[in-house]
């Protein structure tokens, strides 16, 4: 009997850890939380569930600030995850860490994952590759700006809904009639930086910044005072000084008017989708972003905003597989598809894209399209590639300060603009020097 | 005449102020000593590599003309905090001492602020004076007054005043209500009889008496103001608008945390302490003097 137990006793000591080594861990640290949170676990999930050799373990780590800073902070204490979620501003912090991650798309090919490089949409996985084409990291949600209506506001204010919107000048005419109407926020924005300095840029082909907006060196400086800039916020001035542009602060603040009912026009990313389908209770249409007829005849296509997947460097080999394995998951139309149709990010995949198309989607949600035909109407230019700039969060800051004045009418648009580029540049050379 | 202890050798004492000493030197003079250290470099944030760049970070610091207004912004917004949140709690204070029923209830519920946290009162005074739904600026808007403190430099920092010196009105009304009721009560009534009417007692005896509380609320507010207040900031103005409201430690913040710049806000670091130590010798020599113990 005891030599029994004892058996028994060594059977399942040996069969414990056997158990446990079966699967193989992969930490995964994101930044959402609410829908988001709850759809990214159930991604985790279904991987989770689709296969017995790898466990993914997502855990929500703060804003998207706040996980890159704990990424960050566990590298640093050897207790890094296997992915970390980085917002698109932390792109160049990540690229210039080289011993601190691995690039995608050596996970993908010492995994032995399925990963083809030409699936991704270009001006999606642009962002995010090096200038030999290298995919660095896995884009995860990408949004892009368009342009919200208020149809309703339009009618009561005695402006026909259906009018061209697709350039500033005949939104400026918009606006115009909007105030004449009645209308007390014509215009609210989110995201100022974003959309009406770094998209402006892509989407009328003037550089952001020199050396190909930062991805061909670290050299690189502000180029965002240019004509077609200042003529812009010129413009924008103006309209804020009569009451037709409305500032509500440098996030997406301008969105509790907008869904409120309160505003006209809102120059929001198209990831607004989901709260303002949920809250709008007024009949709202999605218009592409507007250009400036007098800089281009006709728009480039306009960049991404959002957050890739980045892999540290530090694990082992079997468990950089297990990484491949998800993000290939991660990659495929379905899960794309699924995505892309319940948040209102942009596919990552052409593929998920179509899906979506022939499933009959857009037809029924007219307007979420506009995102993706604006991504990819043009293959993307050296300017419009997207932005690859050294302490970029701390630069958008200087930039929202610099429009601030503008908006408050302390600065003219060129004498702020001038400002954030000799500011910026400070920052840029002080990237540069702590990364040589 | 002094009186002085002596120990008969060393060890004792020693062991005595050893804990002391260990405490001090963990959680003060190991971090500054690397925070001196690290001003010296420009790092990259994950800690692989770092480049010497001797005073370099300093004269970035102090060539930058924002960084040399946040001198003057920190102080216009320590004394103004200290101001608001003393004088007020000193008021109350003296109503609530003067209470014969129900000062109890007055207490509690002017404690209660005091448990709010930073950067939970900075939410609530934001939802207050939210420019386009905020209860306050909508009334404001209604007697005509367009408040806008995203944009108007100084909207921006009385919200932040505010914000910070109500929850410290309980600290202070705490220490101010104690010290008064210390105050002998013969003295007052000798004063009293002698017709001193009650404003006349309260700047000739009882001011006077409570200084020493004064002083202690007097510094600690101001490093409160100092240090404590970059939740506030950071939820209400991020600093803005125009670095109006960038006091010195929620640079450091910002800097260290959110850009990851750790040789800058080192350098900071640096530079705040020794603002707040002569601070400290200042406030101690000049003001300590004025103080009847």
């Amino acid at each position: 009997m005891k030599k029994h137990l004892f058996g028994l006793a060594a059977v399942s000591t040996m069969l414990t850890p056997i158990a446990a080594s079966a699967q193989t861990e992969v930490q995964f640290w994101h930044a959402f939380t609410g829908r988001l949170g709850e759809l990214v676990a159930a991604q985790v999930d279904e991987f989770n569930a689709s296969q017995s050799d790898y466990k993914v373990v997502q855990s929500h780590k703060g804003n998207y600030s706040e996980t890159l800073n704990a990424g960050i902070a566990a590298f640093r204490a050897q207790e890094q995850p296997h992915i970390l979620m980085v917002f698109e501003v932390g792109t160049a912090t990540m690229m210039s860490a080289g011993g601190a991650i691995v690039p995608v798309y050596e996970v993908m090919a010492e995994s032995g994952a399925t990963f083809d490089p030409d699936a991704y949409i270009g001006s999606v996985k642009g962002y995010y590759t090096t200038t030999d084409g290298d995919m660095l990291s896995l884009p995860f949600n990408s949004s892009t700006p368009v342009l919200w209506v208020n149809r309703d506001a339009f009618e009561a204010a005695g402006v026909d809904p259906d009018m061209d919107l697709s350039t500033w000048e005949n939104v400026g005419g918009a606006l115009d009639a909007l105030k004449a109407g009645g209308e007390d926020c014509p215009l609210v924005t989110a995201w100022q930086s974003w959309i009406h300095l770094e998209n402006f840029s892509a989407y009328h082909d003037v550089p952001f910044a020199s050396k190909d907006n930062g991805f061909a060196g670290l050299d690189t400086e502000l180029m965002l005072n240019g004509p077609a800039q200042v003529a812009h916020l010129s413009a924008m001035q103006e309209w804020a000084k009569d009451g037709k542009f409305i500032y509500t602060g440098r996030r997406n603040e301008g969105g509790a008017n907008f869904r409120s009912g309160e505003c006209a026009l809102f120059t929001e990313s198209s990831a607004g989708y989901a709260g303002i389908n949920a809250e709008a209770e007024f009949d709202f249409e999605v218009r592409p972003l507007p250009y400036w007829k007098a800089v281009t005849a006709e728009p480039q296509n306009t960049i991404i905003g959002g957050a890739s997947l980045w892999v540290m460097a530090g694990h082992d080999s079997d468990e950089y597989k297990g990484v491949g394995e998800f993000l290939s998951f991660l990659s495929t139309s379905d899960v794309q598809a699924a995505w892309h149709q319940n948040t209102g990010y942009l596919p990552i995949t052409a593929e998920a894209g179509d899906a979506t198309r022939a499933s009959g989607f857009y037809d029924e949600n007219p307007g979420t399209d506009i995102a993706v035909i604006q991504m990819t109407a043009k293959q993307p230019t050296a300017n419009s590639k997207g932005l690859r700039l050294g302490s970029f969060d701390q630069i958008r800051g200087i930039i929202d300060e610099e429009l601030e004045a503008i908006w408050s009418g302390d600065k003219t648009a060129q004498q702020a603009m001038d400002s954030a580029k000799e500011r910026g540049d400070a920052l840029l050379r002080r990237f540069e020097s702590a990364n040589r | 005449m002094e009186k002085r202890v002596t120990f008969r050798g060393w060890l004792l004492p020693l062991a005595l102020i050893a804990p002391q000493v260990l405490i001090s030197a963990v959680f003060f003079f190991y971090p500054a000593g690397q925070a001196i250290w690290q001003s010296l470099f420009i790092p990259d944030p994950f800690g692989l590599k770092s480049q010497f760049v001797g005073l370099g970070n300093f004269e970035f610091l102090l060539s930058d003309k924002f960084y040399r207004a946040s001198f003057l912004t920190t102080a216009f917004f320590s004394i103004l905090v200290t101001l608001c949140s003393m004088i007020p709690a000193l008021f109350l204070a003296v109503l609530a001492d003067r209470l014969i029923k129900g000062s109890g209830v007055y207490r509690t519920m002017l404690i209660w602020p005091y448990a709010v946290a930073p950067a939970v009162a900075g939410v609530l005074w934001l939802f207050m004076f939210n420019t386009r739904v905020g209860v306050v600026s909508w009334y404001l808007g209604q007697l005509g007054y367009d408040w806008n403190h995203v944009l108007n430099g100084g909207e921006a920092m009385g919200l932040v005043v505010v914000a910070s010196a109500w929850g410290r009105i309980s600290y202070n009304f705490l220490f101010f209500f104690a010290a008064l009721q210390s105050v002998p009560r013969s003295v007052i009534e000798a004063a009293a009889i002698d017709g001193a009417h009650f404003w006349r007692r309260f700047f000739g005896i009882v001011l006077p008496l409570i200084t020493p509380t004064a002083f202690f609320l007097l510094v600690v507010n101001i490093v409160y103001a100092f240090f404590e207040t970059f939740g506030v900031i950071h939820t209400i103005t991020a600093g803005g608008p125009q670095q109006s409201t960038t006091i010195l430690v929620y640079k450091v913040f910002s800097d260290g945390f959110v850009g990851q710049d750790l040789g800058s806000s080192s350098a900071q670091s640096v530079i705040l302490l020794i603002v707040v130590g002569l601070l400290t010798v200042i406030q101690f020599k000049y003001v300590e003097k004025r103080v009847h113990y």
